[in-house]
């Protein structure tokens, strides 16, 4: 093993302006392939954080996921019926016994319950009027649900029991009504109710469509505005372990019959559009290490034709075809070690100057630095990547070598 | 050698009926017919015009060709049925083979060349395959130049290192292909005396290809070959 290592590295050493080549093609592809992945999965990281921090985990609302069914469609559930003039029948929205069953919720280890009454308004200062959802809350339970608390850069969310209609609105929203704190809004219900509400917090989440749109104020007030006295429309859990979210959503449903939607079937399309984006980046990463993989290819393939004489003579010292093969295959496999460790070092590089970047996208996230997750996992996958290129690249030529018959060899040398 | 001739011995390489074609729109007879024992202790040449396959019957003998029909015996082995692997194996611990190019690993030193065999079989410890290089390289003359690569040599300094390769792991038989192909006259004698003393004070079978007729005549036996065809064996 030691003696083909040795003939291997003195094959390598003897090309040695190629080698680098090859071994630099290998370093570009697996630092790029470290440092995109850890761009990539900072940002999905970050961007799920920030989606899962500022919504619910699970959220089971007034609504049902089918219509339900006219009594004559259940009784002949097994024919074909055509109902014509059908009056809808005008009930109150909202979820029914929704205490008890905020109290039953809470029986469930390992998360906090909260109840809303979400609606929309529209929010009028200094004669601007922007549409606004406001969301009725009961700060006691919010903090535990939301990071509203956290995302507040002025004020308190304890502060919508000290003022009477105080109200709590995104840092966006403010720039659009050019209002401040103290100020005096006017808020319109399409229940057509029209209150004074005073500006008492504001909050940055991160996610420009909340700052500009959403507001908070006491659950109370909110049922006042939108004329839905002592009636909730939503109850939204926070979970410590976020995996459950599907699960437990499910259940709700099947027990309540409401619509119940765990983050993930929320945000199924964006999540869906990261996988596939990832995959994107996978393909063309692993295109930059193929190329890499050709450059081994041909120092090998090249070290094959000229060494041809001495493998002929070293067959004729009693090696067998294997030694050969290893021995070619060992200098794909040198390149490619010698390129992972090179592009191990590249790829931190690039990673720890990207971590420092500093970016502007305010029409889309707060974010002020490029997120970047270093995670060993990218690296351990991008040396098995570079190291399974480089040995096929060698095990072509190593299999062509191994295969030279040593008399033909021998009688052209003569 | 007590109490036998060499003929009475059991012959260490013994080709029966060995015939080599080369197949192709003209198939080529390299050797045909050939019946030969190369025993211990016998310094064999072939001889012959070129073309006549004495190279081609030296590559049969050594296992690094295979006849397309008759059979070569290894040390009683049959060779003609064993796997690549068994007549590399064979080739590494029975046969030291001399080319008429030296053939050294460029790369390689004197000394590292002559243990590469050696380092193959592992059979000796490193310090003692390094004692064993050196020794063989005084017997040849040539311990000044153990530390040289071989672009540092002289033709007849490389072609006794390729001679010591051959002994490394002390094989029962050395085959030379027209060693003294590419030395001046002085150099070539020094070989065939190497090659002399190798097969009468050692006992080693060597068998060498020239077509050198003076040096040939030095040989304890004769091959001379026609046409792939041994017409004389004295």
């Amino acid at each position: 093993m030691r003696l083909l290592l040795d003939i291997a590295w003195t094959h390598i050493r003897g090309r040695r302006r190629q080698t680098l080549i090859s071994i630099t093609g290998v370093a570009l592809g697996t630092g790029f392939f470290i440092a995109i992945s850890a761009l990539m999965a900072g940002s999905d990281a970050d961007f799920i954080d920030r989606v899962v921090n500022a919504t619910p985990h699970v959220a089971i609302k007034d609504e049902y996921r089918e219509p339900p069914k006219q009594p004559a469609e259940r009784v002949f559930a097994d024919g074909a019926v055509a109902l014509r003039g059908v009056k809808p029948k005008q009930e109150l929205r909202g979820i029914r016994q929704a205490q008890a069953r905020l109290t039953e919720i809470e029986e469930i280890a390992g998360l906090d319950v909260a109840p809303t009454l979400r609606g929309n308004a529209v929010a009028r200062y200094s004669g601007r009027d922007v549409a606004v959802s406001i969301l009725g809350v009961d700060p006691r339970r919010e903090r535990h649900v939301s990071q509203v608390e956290s995302d507040m850069t002025v004020g308190t969310l304890d502060s919508l029991y000290t003022t009477g209609n105080g109200i709590i609105i995104g840092t966006g929203l403010a720039d659009k009504l050019g209002t401040r704190m103290g100020a005096t809004l006017t808020l319109s219900s399409p229940a057509g109710t029209v209150m004074k509400m005073k500006v008492v917090g504001l909050f940055r989440s991160g996610i420009v469509q909340l700052d500009n749109t959403t507001t908070y104020a006491l659950l109370k007030k909110v049922q006042v505005l939108q004329d839905k006295p002592n009636v909730i429309n939503e109850i939204r859990i926070r979970l410590d372990n976020l995996d459950n979210a599907h699960d437990l959503a499910r259940r709700l449903e099947a027990r309540y019959g409401y619509r119940a939607e765990s983050w993930d079937e929320v945000n199924e399309g964006l999540l869906e559009t990261l996988v596939v984006r990832r995959k994107i980046m996978l393909s063309v990463v692993s295109a930059i290490l193929l190329v890499a993989g050709f450059g081994i290819y041909n120092v090998v393939s090249t070290i094959t034709y000229e060494k041809v004489r001495d493998i002929a003579i070293l067959k004729s010292l009693g090696f067998e075809e294997i030694d050969i093969k290893f021995i070619f295959i060992l200098e794909g496999f040198v390149i490619g070690l010698a390129g992972v460790v090179v592009g191990w070092a590249l790829g931190y590089g690039l990673s720890a100057y990207l971590d420092g970047v500093e970016i502007d996208m305010k029409e889309f996230t707060a974010a002020t630095s490029l997120p970047i997750l270093y995670d060993i996992t990218d690296y351990l996958i991008a040396a098995a990547f570079a190291l399974g290129a480089s040995t096929v690249a060698g095990f072509l030529p190593a299999r062509k070598a191994a295969r030279v018959n040593p008399v033909d060899i021998i009688r052209g040398a003569a | 050698m007590i109490g036998k001739t060499k003929t009475e011995e059991a012959p260490l390489i013994e080709a029966r009926n060995v015939t080599r074609r080369l197949s192709g729109e003209i198939p080529v007879t390299l050797v045909h017919d050939i019946d030969l024992a190369i025993h211990r202790g016998e310094f064999t040449t072939i001889t012959g015009p070129s073309g006549s396959g004495k190279s081609s019957l030296l590559y049969l003998l050594g296992l690094l060709d295979q006849p397309t029909e008759g059979t070569i015996f290894m040390d009683h082995i049959e060779t003609s049925d064993l796997h690549e692997g068994d007549l590399a194996r064979l080739r590494l611990t029975k046969l030291g083979f001399i080319f008429q190019f030296h053939f050294l690993l460029p790369e390689f030193t004197a000394r590292e060349n002559i243990m590469i065999p050696m380092r193959k079989l592992d059979r000796l410890h490193p310090a003692e395959m390094q004692a064993r290089a050196d020794e063989i390289l005084a017997q040849l003359d040539i311990s000044d130049h153990a530390n040289k690569r071989p672009d540092q040599m002289s033709g007849g300094q490389r072609q006794r290192v390729a001679i010591a390769r051959a002994l490394a792991n002390d094989p029962e038989v050395v085959l030379a292909d027209e060693s003294t192909g590419n030395l001046d006259s002085h150099n070539s004698e020094i070989v065939f005396d190497i090659f002399t003393k190798l097969a009468r004070e050692d006992g080693r079978a060597v068998v060498a290809v020239t077509h050198e007729r003076e040096l040939a005549d030095r040989a304890d036996r004769k091959i001379h070959l026609v046409d792939g065809a041994i017409v004389s064996d004295n």
